[in-house]
């Protein structure tokens, strides 16, 4: 005789009934929803607050003569950056190429080259740690070995652009990594099936299909460059004028002027360094919106192929 | 088989020239990417050089000593100075640790808002919006922080804890504005794109059929986030965080232009102070010979702090696969 026991409920409740505990839970989980939305206001309010600040105190100092004229004295009114915009237009100039040429010569390495080597994640890894080295190590290291030592070159725009190329670098490698990664195999298949050499093959094939995506990589790199400040004070210095000399006299940048104009206590000059904020502000903006249409086109593009 | 003809058999050996062509090439690609490795290589091989005299001379006092007293001698590399950099290395962590209590939670809840809460169509611009920030130059920070958020919002609230835990070692007075306590707060806004790409990533990266079992289950949303999403993604966190206080320890114009630039070294947030970036930055430009190589051993040092926290934050966020995005380069 089989009999089969089911263990009697000594109280029957109804599945309506709401455990107490579970209204807590639900209003638990409510409050952090309102939490975590509090959150996100609060992080976007100093990009708004920076942006908003930036653009009321600087908007009334840009004019042409902000662009066509030298400092002044700090407690005169007038003059301009000239010599700033000049010398960050000169030093990125020579930056890019060299960071920009470098990085995707050793981006081309790890991907077409390097699959499974060693040596290959080695530099991935240095790479990724590059990324981090504080920007005025490099410009120590940059003063040390060619503004005062073995290369003895000076202060000036040549070590500052190297300075900021090395600073570049590990952003254009490793962004182009990523989007050489992007380029179906398929497409170096038929490129290497068609009879092309492998040299051919990325040149002419896999570079082209990847070209949207490394332009956006390297403004976003050239968007960091051109900000930064702490290396350009250990390789240009400065200069009171427009220079265009590349090798043997200091140079100024738009970075340095801020920060020279924005720790002086004048007004005039405090007023003049807020300019050069808006302007580098919009400058690395502009360039950084760029780089995102082009990437968020290339990303439409690819999802049609 | 007449198909394959004489030309195209020419055609498809190719050229002499063609032929070098590509181990040119591959050499030509290759030493560019050892070129990266060399560079930081010669980096530290040649800064340490460079300032391995002062090292020689302080030994580990350099770490420990509170009294940094440049030389001024021409005849190197005869050092005269006392280099104790104790004041810099206390500076340096005390604001970046500030930075980091204060991005951290802010981090983890954008991170979760975009990836769990917001709308689906909202979360690629929300994302983007938070990672402007790293494209805004530092020295903009500075400016920005020294001119406005210092006297709209630091100082006030820098009264209101000192009214309230005055007593307290932290928060003791008085209260002067150019602080550690000033710079952690500028330097916590510059490394929450960082960390918020990052942890975003790592959320992103939980499978959704974890989620969902535990919505199965009966969890409410609170419940999935604190208990599966959190708990799985705890070493992307750390990695995340570590990235952000790399930043943070190597950031230099807006922490000199916010920290005061003093030499002694307080216990309290609101003392002025000096991190080691930020010495560097403001006395590299009247140093004679001597106090740069003290100015590079300070540097040598940053460097293997930063290259510590690096390492330690890469191998805890590759175990989850390389992370992309825009803020995390």
């Amino acid at each position: 005789m089989s009999t089969l026991l089911t263990p009697r409920p000594t109280a029957t409740t109804s599945l309506r009934v709401v455990d107490p505990r579970t209204r807590r839970r639900k209003f638990t989980s409510a409050l952090m929803k309102v939490v975590l939305t509090a959150t996100m206001v609060v992080a976007a309010v100093p990009l708004f607050l920076i942006l908003y600040v930036v653009a009321e105190q600087g908007w009334s100092v840009i004019s042409l003569q902000f662009v066509t004229q030298d400092t002044v004295p700090y407690r005169m009114e007038g003059g301009g950056f000239r010599q700033g915009f000049v010398g960050t237009g000169l030093i990125m100039a020579l930056a890019i190429p060299m960071a920009v040429g470098l990085g995707i010569a050793a981006a081309v390495y790890l991907v077409e080259y390097g699959k499974g080597k060693k040596l290959a994640s080695l530099v991935r890894f240095v790479t990724d740690v590059m990324t981090g080295v504080p920007s005025i190590f490099v410009g120590l290291f940059v003063y040390a070995v060619l503004v005062v030592g073995t290369i003895e070159i000076g202060f000036g725009t040549l070590a500052a652009a190297i300075a900021i190329a090395i600073v570049m670098l590990p952003i254009v490698v490793r962004s182009a990594e990523e989007m050489l990664k992007l380029v179906p195999d398929s497409l170096r298949n038929a490129s290497l099936g068609l009879g092309a050499r492998r040299w051919h093959t990325t040149t002419k094939v896999v570079l082209p299909a990847a070209a949207p995506g490394l332009a956006t990589g390297s403004m976003l790199a050239v968007a960091r460059g051109a900000g930064e400040t702490a290396p350009l004070i250990l390789t240009g210095l400065g200069t009171l004028t427009m220079t265009l000399v590349l090798v043997g006299e200091r140079q100024s940048s738009l970075p340095q002027l801020i920060h020279e104009h924005a720790v002086q206590p004048f007004p005039e000059g405090i007023e003049r360094a807020w300019g050069g904020a808006l302007s580098l502000v919009f400058i690395t903006l502009l360039i950084t919106v760029i780089a995102r249409v082009i990437a968020a086109r290339f990303a439409r593009q690819r999802e049609g192929l | 088989m007449t198909l394959i003809t004489g030309q195209t058999r020419s055609q498809l050996r190719g050229t002499a020239r063609g032929r070098l062509a590509d181990p040119l090439f591959k050499a030509l690609v290759t030493t560019a990417g050892v070129f990266v490795l060399a560079l930081l290589a010669f980096m530290i091989i040649r800064t340490t050089a460079d300032s391995w005299p002062i090292f020689e001379k302080e030994g580990l006092r350099f770490f420990t000593g509170t009294e940094w007293t440049a030389g001024q001698t021409r005849d190197l590399p005869k050092i005269r100075g006392t280099y104790g950099a104790l004041p810099f290395v206390y500076g340096t962590l005390v604001t970046s640790l500030i930075a980091l209590v204060i991005a951290l939670p802010i981090a983890i809840g954008v991170a979760l808002y975009i990836t769990q809460l917001a709308p689906r169509r909202l979360r690629n611009s929300l994302s983007y919006t938070v990672e402007t920030l790293a494209a805004v130059p530092s020295i903009v920070y500075g400016l920005w922080g020294l001119l406005f958020l210092l006297p709209v919002f630091i100082r006030p609230l820098m009264e209101r804890l000192h009214a309230w835990f005055g007593d307290f070692f932290l928060f003791e007075g008085p209260v002067f504005g150019l602080s550690y306590f000033a710079a952690g707060i500028v330097l916590a806004i510059m490394i929450l794109p960082i960390m918020t790409a990052i942890i975003r990533e790592v959320f992103a990266a939980a499978p959704a059929s974890d989620l969902q079992a535990a919505y199965g289950l009966g969890a409410t949303q609170w419940e999935v986030i604190r208990k599966v999403l959190i708990p799985r993604s705890y070493s992307g966190i750390v990695g995340g965080s570590m990235l952000g206080l790399g930043r943070a320890i190597g950031e230099t114009v807006a922490v000199a232009m916010l920290v005061g630039s003093s030499q002694r070294m307080g216990y309290s947030l609101f003392f002025s102070g000096d991190t080691m970036a930020a010495h560097i930055f403001n006395t590299f430009q009247d140093a004679v010979p001597e106090t740069v190589l003290g100015l590079m051993a300070i540097g040598v040092a940053l460097f293997v702090f930063t290259f510590v926290v690096n390492v330690l934050a890469r191998l805890l966020v590759w175990r989850m696969g390389r992370l992309t995005g825009d803020a995390a380069v």
